[in-house]
């Protein structure tokens, strides 16, 4: 866009240099006088209620400080989510607790003056457990007789405890029963989603102590600085004010810091111990003590007429949210809400039990539900378009969203609640299905049907996908900005970035607007007692609901600049401008003054500062689309799928750093190629994790990354700021749908089940009939 | 709790430590102020915690703090000559290679041993030898070029294109 001189620019990181040169900015890298260790006793049983428990002999050995049951604390029913309040999500968990709902859930806690002893404390708690009958498989959660895994009373906002159902939700627009009427095609199948870990590289770590005041600091990688101090409050039974939580830099969150893992216990073991205290996660109770994608049993069902016109969709999901509903219904929600309208069907319907099963819980993840629907979405519509005889391309070209289009799910569908419809106001997604076909050769390598008799096929696939930017009508934020003697400007944001680079998006919103150089904003994110309020980085909503109020604290900023500088140059505001550190006349005359100068001017002769902040919100949260076409080779003598090319063109809006973006998409694609291949979180019979560690759970890692095509396709979204919208949550989505539906091309089987192992494509291979062909393909009405 | 005195060079500077016998390269460096060295699995599967033994990228969760005995061991905060930075360094800056950062300082480290020993890498060569650190952020894409960059080779294997929409706003 024209003139811009920060935003768009591929500046590098404002926080980079300490990151490449090892400066201590992780919660970690502080010690501290006194510092205790503190460690979590994790159930070993699913389902088990605690009959007896001594904490005499750990409290006696020397070097502990406290050990807490859940005798010693308060007893406050909550949602560990990190959502704005209030929380849609039930309130069922306690910070310590007499029944244990899952291998991992928290039995006590210990604070001593080394890990050692403090693993050793663990192993003195005596603990007499009455080991309850688990529901460890989601299909069963429901059936009579159940165990029932929420009993406790006073737990609130439970869709249905007798039944272990957390949330349930059905929506429809239209009729889909005429809607399928009307079709000339109707099918319907089914697919399963697995349990896929955040794995952040730095798991998640608290420090707590307290101030020369007695007021309870947290520093703490968190997604949402606000809401933990919220319900840390809520949780110990203190004041807000008393708690100050900082969020040092953040070593990769993806959704998992968004949830309040160990701020509450490690705030309680310092309050009890009244010395500092640090818990972290080893990267194996990172596994399965804290959250990962809800699995989800899907089925979708889609009506189209003969010329490929998509009229009714409908899907019915069963998910299980583990032992805990934290995100239960949200997640879920956007199974619906942001994936059926990705097609301008008139009727939708979307219907879903959320079940309560005793297993590690599962949360907000990047693409929150969104990975599944598309999954299901996606390869069915590939199904659909080959029975008919169409290419997958053309039935997209046909039946996707478009720009002018109100998408009513959304309004029926908000977070937890009724939402707010969503216009599309911006839309870059033909292009980018343009685009990512050509990169990937799409007309020819769909033509040459792959054949021949060697046992390595290749074949093509494509899936498009959207999300959201903030949640409509919930997330806002706030920011505010001073101006220093020497020109330059504080930049105070609640916004958390989570290492994906916000700060340095909202350092360049501020510079262009205030027309500086970026060197000349100095950030501060994330700390509650120096920066106003923000919901926090979840949602894909920084950089357009933060980055929109720094927009419009900057604007208010560079008005008082602008007076003083009228006052300077003896011209009138409007025929003032500024850029490059300096305002200047718009006239022919061309007169000047530096922000340093104009700065000294108002602190020293105008006596004040300049300085102001805002906040924002949006009633809309416009979708940013993603194309994903992918290029595999299978190997049908193993079974094993090879990703040869992957191409991912995303429509953010504007990019703020096209840079960052970038490696926005590269992040999401690895982690979405993670979810369609190789990552699962195992769970035996008895929901003990199989596989809590990095040789065992397989995430892509250097030499398993394919040939990546990154392509941004910008548009200019008018509720945005500078026309951006979002990008780190939606590339995630495609892969997995992309490559089962190559899959397809390549060999002629139909995946429904993720991770796609090598085992399930032998299998399917081995079948007599391909798998498409074992049930009905298709059954005209 | 039986101690023993670690003679060992860090970053250059002769350093006289009182260790036990059991500690891990890792917790010393970190007790010691090298916060650079990151904590990320402690079993030697992720690659945070690399640091250069003797040039050698070695997982300092993996070693015993005893076996750097007159060692000279490299840590991120030793790379940058004072305030210039070690051009692998500059190039994860100019190819927004570090997303969190927190794999970055094992990442660079991994480089430096590589471009130390093979100046001219392939980009096979790059990912074979940085194969040991994991990263959840980037896909690996950006830490590459950057690589390829420092040691002024081409990058291959990722494309990318930028364009504005066209006909839609
Ligand atoms: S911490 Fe050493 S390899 Fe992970
Ligand atoms: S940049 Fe975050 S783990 Fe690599």
């Amino acid at each position: 866009m024209t003139g811009r001189k920060v935003v768009g620019v591929n500046v590098r990181k404002v926080e980079g240099h300490k990151l490449v040169t090892g400066a201590p900015a992780f919660t970690d890298d502080i010690e501290m006088q006194g510092m205790l260790y503190g460690k979590i006793l994790p159930s070993p049983h699913a389902h088990a209620r605690i009959k007896r428990i001594d904490t005499r002999k750990a409290k006696a050995l020397a070097g502990v400080h406290a050990v807490l049951t859940y005798k010693d604390v308060p007893r406050v029913p909550h949602t560990t989510a990190g959502q704005a309040w209030p929380e849609p999500s039930p309130y069922d968990t306690y910070l310590l607790d007499s029944k244990v709902r899952f291998v991992g859930d928290r039995v006590a806690a210990v604070a001593a003056e080394s890990r050692a002893i403090a693993e050793k404390a663990l192993r003195l708690i005596e603990v007499d457990y009455e080991v309850l009958p688990a529901v460890i498989d989601m299909e069963l959660a429901m059936a009579p007789g159940a165990a029932v895994i929420h009993d406790e009373p006073d737990s609130t906002k439970i869709y249905d405890r007798s039944h272990n159902i957390a949330g349930y939700i059905l929506r429809e627009i239209g009729s889909v029963e005429q809607g399928f009427r009307e079709s000339d095609f109707v099918v319907e199948r089914e697919f399963r989603t697995h349990r896929q870990q955040h794995t952040p590289l730095e798991p998640h770590i608290t420090i707590c102590w307290l101030d020369p005041n007695g007021r309870l600091v947290i520093r703490t990688s968190s997604q949402v600085p606000y809401h933990t101090r919220r319900q840390v409050g809520q949780i110990l039974q203190i004041p807000v004010s008393s708690i100050h939580v900082i969020k040092p830099r953040m070593g990769g969150g993806f959704g998992g810091k968004q949830e309040m893992l160990l701020e509450d216990i490690c705030g309680a073991l310092t309050l009890a111990s009244r010395r500092p205290v640090k818990m972290e996660f080893t990267r194996e109770e990172e596994f399965y003590m804290a959250r990962s994608r809800h699995p989800q049993r899907l089925r979708m069902k889609m009506g189209v007429k003969r010329d490929g016109t998509v009229l009714a969709s409908q899907l019915t999901v069963l998910a299980t949210t583990g032992a805990y509903g934290s995100h239960s219904t949200t997640v879920q929600g956007n199974t619906g809400s942001k994936v059926l309208p990705l097609y301008r069907a008139p009727h939708m319907r979307f219907e879903c039990h959320v079940v309560y099963t005793n297993a590690p819980v599962a949360g907000a993840f990047r693409g929150y539900g969104c990975p599944q629907g598309f999954f299901a979405q996606e390869t069915l519509v590939d199904e659909i378009a080959c029975e008919l005889g169409m290419d997958p391309l053309d039935f997209h070209r046909m039946n996707v969203i478009r720009l002018g289009d109100t998408d009513l799910l959304s309004a029926q569908l908000g977070e937890g609640k009724e939402g707010l419809p969503r216009v599309v106001r911006s839309c870059g997604l033909p292009q980018c299905m343009e685009s990512a076909a050509r990169a990937i050769g799409w007309a020819q390598k769909r033509k040459k049907f792959p054949s021949g008799h060697s046992h390595l096929r290749r074949g093509v696939g494509m899936a498009c996908t959207m999300q959201g930017s903030g949640i409509a009508g919930v997330d806002w934020a706030s920011a505010f900005l001073k101006m220093n003697e020497d020109g330059s400007f504080y930049l105070q944001v609640g916004a958390s970035d989570v290492g994906a680079g916000a700060d340095t998006v909202l350092s360049q919103i501020a510079a262009e607007t205030l027309g500086v150089t970026l060197d000349k904003v100095i950030i501060t994110s994330g700390d509650t007692d120096i920066t106003p309020f923000d919901v926090g980085a979840y949602a894909s909503s920084t950089t357009i609901i933060s980055g929109g109020a720094v927009k419009k604290a900057a604007g208010k900023v560079r008005a008082q600049v602008l007076e003083v500088a009228s006052r300077m140059l003896d011209a009138p505001v409007d025929q003032l401008d500024c850029a490059n550190n300096e305002v200047f006349t718009t006239c022919a005359c061309r007169k000047a003054v530096s922000m340093t100068d104009l700065a000294m001017q108002a602190m020293y002769k105008e006596k004040f500062q300049i300085m102001d902040g805002a906040s924002h919100f949006n009633t809309d949260s416009p979708p940013p689309f993603c194309a994903t076409f992918a290029e595999v080779e299978v190997d049908t003598e193993t079974g094993q799928v090879h990703v040869l090319h992957l191409a991912s063109a995303v429509d953010p809006g504007t990019a703020i750093n096209p840079m960052q973006a970038e490696g926005q998409v590269e992040g999401a694609v690895a982690q979405g190629l993670g979810y369609a291949l190789t990552e699962e979180l195992v769970l035996d019979a008895d929901g003990r994790p199989l596989n809590p560690n990095f040789l065992d759970y397989k995430m892509f890692g250097f030499q398993d990354m394919p040939k990546l095509t990154t392509i941004l396709i910008e548009t200019d979204e008018p509720l945005g700021p500078y026309g951006a919208k979002s990008i780190s949550e939606v590339p995630i989505n495609g892969p997995a749908p992309a490559i089962a539906n190559a899959i397809f091309h390549a060999v002629g089987i139909r995946i429904r089940k993720l991770p796609i192992r090598p085992e399930d494509v032998l299998r399917a291979l081995h079948a007599e009939r391909p798998a498409n062909l074992d049930e009905e393909a298709m059954f005209a009405l | 709790m039986k101690t023993m005195e670690l003679r060992v060079t860090v970053n250059g500077q002769p350093r006289k430590w009182s260790i036990g016998p059991g500690d891990l390269l890792l917790d010393v460096l970190r007790r010691e102020g090298f916060f650079g060295v990151k904590r990320g699995c402690e079993k030697g599967e992720c690659g945070s915690c690399t640091v250069l033994v003797d040039g050698r990228a070695v997982n300092s969760c993996l070693m015993f703090a005893a076996k750097v005995q007159g060692c000279e061991v490299l840590t991120i905060e030793g790379l940058a000559d004072g305030d210039r930075l070690d051009p692998i360094q500059g190039a994860f800056l100019d190819h927004g290679a570090a997303q969190c950062g927190f794999c970055t300082p094992g990442m660079i480290l991994a480089a430096k041993w590589l471009l130390d020993k093979n100046p001219h890498p392939s980009e096979d060569e790059v990912r074979e030898a940085m194969a040991g650190v994991l990263c959840r952020c980037t896909g690996y894409i950006k830490p590459v070029e950057a690589v390829l960059a420092a040691a002024k080779q081409p990058a291959k294997r990722a494309t990318r294109k930028r364009e504005p929409a066209g006909v839609a706003r």
